[in-house]
């Protein structure tokens, strides 16, 4: 078990205040994700892990290194827990070309060829010399990627890293994460709410709603109860019920559509106007057209 | 026409400055990031020079710098430094006159800076104060800036606090504004008139010179 955690923050939304409250493991060289809708509590989580934020109380252990003990008192400052982030906004230095950002990183100056090696792995040898503001969303994603690896962390969070970004870049730099991931044995836990970003990355998915721990398991085992089906779904209101010899023609209003299905006499016979239904059908043979 | 006055004025207004941004910088830095609720009354006093008349602070410098009395016994006694009607006084009054100007614009400066800067910085490792030095003020120079002009430029100006704590002696503490004060008063305008016209040309060239450096600076 390699990042073993367990917390309780009081945070403030909107609506007045609410708990981050969970107990998680991650185990060693594993690409988790953490899912959910914005103002769950996911980059909270990301912060408490790196040691931006402290919780109220709990525990976090990492590889039988206590970094954070609130009842002995143990609080490891983000600096002494050996982390790579990569923020939402990248927070390149803007003072600083891509070389400097990325030797800033360094821990001894003499180490200047981890930086050289780490940029070609990237790819971004050609940009050394380039000041942030004069590149585009995908270097710069690419230049804090690669400047959170040069203190070759053991753990790599990323905040939602991806999310500025148009799908075919996407597609490609998820590539490139996930064999980072691989080539540098990372232990990486990614924010998002990209569902198929997650399917694409993850070795496990932690569904987190306000501030709870809702599901966790393959992304596969997670999602499939809803998300995936080879059911159409929709929720409508049903506007009229007409009887037509044998069959019942019900009318139903979802969104601005207006549709027609046909209900047997059991099943209409619980139904009337007014009420919330939900309708669903075997996408066998659907028909599909481009528009 | 004698330019005591003006070099007296400028070496104030230089010494305050560099002084003042030695002080402001870890005041605007705590009052910009600490959590602490008591902050406000720490922001309240340092800004109080902005609402005070300069007559109120002078006259409380004035009591207290007094040898009769107990901060000007201990500076006399222990350090044989007396601030009253003295340059050092005078630098210690500007001091705490401009202070709000300057540690505002700093203030200002690290709330405006994306909180990912310093939050990067730390998980490279890097503590609070290579954090500060290296990312958060070179990214941050035109608030520098702002602060020194300000500051500067308030120093220069300064006439209320200055006559009562430093009084009228020349190459001590006499300054332009207090010299023209005395031209005017010796209905000698012919002076008065070229030691304010000539600070008129000075103060305008300064700041021309400071919006020209940060307009540049923003492109």
């Amino acid at each position: 078990m390699t990042l073993k955690l367990s917390i309780d923050k009081k945070l403030l939304d909107l609506s007045g205040t609410f708990s981050l409250n969970l107990s998680l493991e991650i185990e060693t060289t594993t690409f988790s994700v953490i899912f959910g809708k914005s103002g769950a509590g996911k980059t909270t989580l990301l912060k408490i892990i790196s040691g931006l934020l402290s919780p109220d109380s709990g525990l976090i252990e990492f590889q039988q290194t206590v970094w954070f003990d609130q009842q002995k008192k143990i609080n490891l400052k983000p600096q002494k827990r050996k982390i790579g982030y990569v923020f939402q906004d990248y927070a390149l230095f803007p003072h600083l070309n891509v070389r400097q950002n990325l030797e800033f990183a360094l821990e001894n100056k003499k180490d200047w060829r981890e930086v050289e090696k780490i940029l070609e792995m990237v790819k971004l040898s050609e940009l050394a010399n380039r000041l942030p503001e004069s590149l585009s969303g995908g270097q710069k994603q690419r230049v804090a990627l690669a400047r959170a690896l040069v203190r070759k962390p053991d753990l790599l969070l990323l905040d939602e890293p991806l999310s500025a970004l148009d799908q075919e870049l996407r597609a490609s730099l998820q590539q490139e994460l996930f064999f980072l991931h691989k080539e540098l044995k990372l232990t990486t836990i990614m924010v998002t709410h990209d569902l198929g970003e997650t399917f694409r990355l993850a070795d496990q998915v932690l569904v987190i709603e306000k501030g709870k721990l809702e599901k966790k398991g393959k992304p596969t085992e997670v999602f499939n109860s809803e998300k995936i089906s080879s059911k159409f779904k929709m929720i409508g209101e049903i506007i009229e019920i007409k009887k037509n010899d044998v069959v019942n023609i019900l009318t139903i209003l979802s969104g601005n559509n207006l549709v027609k299905v046909i209900a047997s006499d059991e099943e209409a016979e619980n139904l009337k106007t007014g009420d919330k239904v939900l309708v669903a059908a075997k996408a066998f043979n659907p028909l599909i057209m481009k528009i | 026409m004698n330019f005591q006055p003006f070099f007296l004025t400028f070496k104030l207004a230089i010494i305050t400055t560099l002084l003042l941004l030695v002080i402001s910088l870890p005041l605007a830095y705590w009052l910009a990031f600490s959590q602490k609720r008591k902050k406000y009354l720490v922001e309240a006093v340092i800004n109080t020079p902005l609402v005070l008349p300069p007559s109120v602070l002078g006259f409380y410098l004035l009591l207290l710098f007094n040898p009769e009395n107990f901060l000007g016994k201990f500076l006399q006694k222990y350090f044989s430094l007396n601030l009253l009607f003295s340059f050092s006084g005078l630098i210690v009054g500007s001091v705490i006159f401009s202070l709000p100007f300057m540690v505002q614009n700093l203030q200002n400066g690290f709330q405006n800076l994306p909180p990912s800067l310093r939050e990067a910085a730390y998980t490279l490792g890097k503590s609070e104060l290579e954090t500060l030095f290296k990312i958060l003020l070179p990214n941050m120079k035109p608030a520098i800036l702002a602060g020194m002009v300000l500051t500067f430029a308030h120093t220069l100006g300064e006439f209320g606090v200055v006559l009562l704590i430093g009084g009228n002696i020349p190459g001590q503490t006499k300054l332009i504004s207090i010299a023209i004060y005395e031209e005017v008063e010796r209905l000698n305008y012919r002076t008065a008139h070229l030691y304010s016209l000539l600070m008129l040309i000075l103060s305008l060239s300064l700041l021309a010179l400071i919006y020209f450096v940060k307009e540049k600076s923003r492109k």
